[in-house]
C-alpha cells in the first residue's frame, strides 16, 4: 500500500557490556509520521541515533543488522556517511543551536555542501526560515547569536536548518517536551504540513499528541519492540498488556 | 511584656550576629580585592629609588646591564622572557590542542580515565625536577644534535631549553582546562552538526573549537602568566647571561631568574636592591595586564556567541 522508507532488520545495538537495542525490527513508512513511544530509558532516543549513524561518534557503541534506507543498508555501505546523514533532518529533545548568528545557522548546512553564492544563500535561508514562520520575527535580527531567541523560537530555527539541507527524512526526539504549548502546538502543526513531503520518525512520550499525528505506531520495551502497526490498531486495540497499561498511564 | 522584650532582644542578636558576619566577609572579599594593589604598591615603592634616578624608558630599553657602575637596563631580561613564554606557548598550545581534541572527540572513553590522573600527576611534580630533566636530556639533546642539526655551535643552556621546559610544565596545567572545555560542549551540539552533513573535522572545527574559543583563550592567557612567572626550572637550564637574545639557540635571561639568583646577594651595590623589586614590578604588571587582556577578549567573543 505505501511504500517504505528505512527498514531496520535484527538491529542490536551495544554500548559497552549493555545491551540496548535488542533485536529490532521494523519498516518506517514513506510520507507518514511515525511515532516511537515508550517508557524512558528504552532505547527510543539510540534508535533514531542509528538510523543516520550518530553513533559513529561514540567508540564504544557497536551495532549489528542492517538499516535499509532506500534499498542501502547504511551500516555496512561504502558510501560517504555524511550523504547518508544529508538525507535526515534532527531535531532533538532541546534546541542546540550552532555557536554562530541566526543566518549562519541556516547557512551552515549549504555552506557545507559547497553551496558558497551570497545572494542564493540568503535567498534559501529566507525560504526556509519562512517554512517555520520564523521569518517575520528574526528577519531584523538575523546577524544576533542564536542563543538569543526563545527556546521555542530556537527549536524552530534547528527545524529551519534541518530542512535547509533538504532531507527526506525528519528525525525528531521529543522535540516538543522542552516547549511552552503554544510552540509545542507550531511544532506539531508544521509536522503534519511536511508530511506531505517528508517521512517522519517522531519520538514521544505524549500520549495525546502521538494520537493526534501519528500513522504508525512503535512501541517500545526495555529495547525492544513490544508492538507496532497503524496508529488506530495500536491505540484502540493493543494486543500486549505492557502495550495496553502503557497507553492507560500506568507507568512512564 | 517581658516576652516581646525577649524576642526583640533575640531578633536583635540574630540581627547583630549577621551583620557581624556580612561585615566579615566583606572585609576579607575586600582584602583579597586589595591584595594585588597592596602587593602593586608595596612593589612600586621598594623600586622607588631606581625609579627616582632613572627614566622609565631607559629602564625598560636599555640593554646595558652594569650594577656596578649603576647602570639597569632590564631589556634583555624583559626580552628573554616574551622570547621564553612565546616560544613555550607555541610547543604547548598546538601540541594540548590536538590532544584535548583527540581525547575528548576520538578516543574511548577508558582512555581520558587513564589520561586524567597521569596529567594530574604531571601538573604535581615540583619545577626543579623538570629542571633537573632539562639539564640531564634537553639541554644535551640541543647540545649536541639540535644545534649541530641548524648549523649552531651552543652549549645547549639556551632559550629553546627553557621553552621545551617550561612548555612540558605547563602541558598537564593547560591539557586539564582544554579537557574540562571540550567535554562542556554539549554532545548534541556536535551531534547537530553531524545530522546536518558536516564531517568530524568540520564539526570540531566550526563547532566544538568556536563554542569553546573564550574558555580557550582563557586558558592559553592562564597558561602565558604562568610560564612568564615560572622560575626555578627555566633558570637551570636558560643560561642566565644577560644579554639581548636573537634566537632560540641564545641563552637568556628571564626576569624570574634575575630575581632568584640576585636576591639577597650584592646588597653592598647601591639601587641594586630595588632594581630587583622593578625587575618584579614589571613582571607583576605584565602578568596583571595579560589577564585583563584575555578576560576583555573572553566578553568579547561570548558577545559574538
Ligand atoms: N553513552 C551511553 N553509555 C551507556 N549507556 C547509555 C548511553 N547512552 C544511552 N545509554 C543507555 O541506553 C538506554 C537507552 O537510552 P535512550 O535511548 O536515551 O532511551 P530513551 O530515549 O528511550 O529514553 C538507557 O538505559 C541508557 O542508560
Ligand atoms: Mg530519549
Amino acid at each position: 500500500m505505501n511504500n517504505t522508507k528505512i527498514t531496520v532488520k535484527n538491529l542490536d545495538l551495544m554500548i559497552g557490556k549493555h545491551h540496548i537495542l535488542k533485536d529490532i525490527n521494523t519498516s518506517i513508512p514513506e510520507k507518514k509520521i511515525t511515532v516511537i513511544m515508550g517508557p524512558s530509558g528504552c532505547g527510543k532516543t539510540t534508535l533514531l541515533k542509528s538510523f543516520n549513524r550518530l553513533t559513529d561518534l561514540y567508540p564504544e557503541v557497536r551495532l549489528n543488522g542492517q538499516i535499509m534506507i532506500d534499498g542501502k543498508d547504511v551500516l555496512h555501505t561504502r558510501e560517504d556517511i555524511t550523504k547518508i546523514r544529508k538525507k535526515m533532518g534532527l531535531l532533538a529533545q532541546r534546541p542546540y543551536p550552532l555557536p554562530m548568528n541566526i543566518y549562519n545557522n541556516i547557512a551552515y548546512g549549504l555552506r557545507i555542501s559547497g553551496r558558497k553564492r551570497k545572494v542564493w544563500l540568503s535567498k534559501r535561508v529566507e525560504f526556509y526560515l519562512k517554512q517555520v514562520s520564523l521569518w517575520e520575527e528574526v528577519k531584523d535580527r538575523l546577524k544576533e547569536p542564536a542563543a538569543r531567541l526563545s527556546i521555542g523560537q530556537q527549536q524552530r530555527l534547528c527545524l529551519a536548518r534541518g530542512l535547509a539541507v533538504e532531507p527526506e527524512i525528519i528525525l525528531a526526539d521529543e522535540p516538543t517536551s522542552s516547549l511552552d504549548p503554544i510552540s509545542s502546538q507550531a511544532i506539531e502543526e508544521k509536522f503534519i504540513e511536511l508530511k506531505q513531503r517528508y517521512s517522519i520518525v517522531l519520538v514521544t512520550h505524549i500520549l495525546r499528541q502521538a494520537k493526534r499525528i501519528a500513522d504508525h505506531v512503535i512501541f517500545m520495551y526495555l529495547g525492544r519492540i513490544v508492538e507496532q502497526g497503524p496508529a488506530e490498531e495500536i491505540f484502540n486495540n493493543p494486543k500486549k498488556e505492557i502495550t495496553m497499561s502503557y497507553l492507560k498511564g500506568k507507568f512512564y | 511584656m517581658k516576652q516581646i522584650l525577649k524576642v526583640r532582644q533575640l531578633g536583635l542578636d540574630r540581627y547583630l550576629k549577621a551583620k557581624l558576619h556580612a561585615g566579615w566577609m566583606m572585609a576579607c572579599l575586600v582584602l583579597v580585592m586589595l591584595l594585588p594593589f597592596i602587593l602593586g604598591v608595596g612593589l612600586l615603592l621598594k623600586s622607588e629609588m631606581l625609579i627616582r634616578d632613572h627614566s622609565l624608558l631607559d629602564l625598560i630599553f636599555s640593554k646595558e646591564w652594569k650594577p656596578l657602575s649603576g647602570e639597569f637596563g632590564f631589556y634583555p631580561f624583559i626580552v628573554s622572557s616574551l622570547w621564553v613564554t612565546a616560544a613555550a606557548l607555541l610547543i604547548a598550545g598546538p601540541v594540548c590542542l590536538l590532544t584535548a581534541i583527540h581525547l575528548t572527540q576520538y578516543a574511548k572513553k577508558y582512555v581520558l580515565r587513564i589520561m586524567h590522573p597521569v596529567i594530574d600527576i604531571l601538573a604535581g611534580i615540583p619545577s626543579v625536577i623538570y629542571g633537573v630533566w632539562g639539564i640531564l636530556v634537553i639541554v644535551p639533546w640541543i647540545s649536541n644534535y639540535l644545534g649541530p642539526f641548524f648549523g649552531k655551535t651552543t652549549s645547549g643552556y639556551t632559550i629553546l631549553a627553557g621553552a621545551i621546559v617550561l612548555a612540558i610544565m605547563i602541558i598537564p596545567f593547560i591539557l586539564n582546562i582544554l579537557i574540562e572545555i571540550f567535554r562542556n560542549v554539549p554532545d548534541e551540539l556536535s551531534e547537530a552538526s553531524l545530522a546536518l552533513g558536516a564531517t568530524r573535522w568540520q564539526t570540531i572545527k566550526f563547532v566544538l573549537l568556536k563554542k569553546s574559543t573564550p574558555g580557550i583563550i582563557s586558558t592559553f592567557g592562564l597558561g602565558i602568566s604562568r610560564a612568564f612567572g615560572e622560575t626555578i626550572a627555566v633558570l637551570m637550564v636558560v643560561g642566565n647571561v644577560a644579554i639581548v637574545p636573537d634566537g632560540l639557540f641564545q641563552p637568556g635571561y628571564p626576569l624570574p631568574a634575575l630575581i632568584a639568583n640576585n636576591y639577597g646577594e650584592m646588597l653592598s651595590i647601591p639601587s641594586y636592591d630595588s632594581a630587583l623589586m622593578f625587575a618584579a614590578l614589571i613582571l607583576f604588571v605584565v602578568v596583571i595586564v595579560f589577564n585583563l587582556f584575555a578576560r576583555a577578549l573572553i566578553i568579547r567573543t561570548d558577545k559574538h556567541n
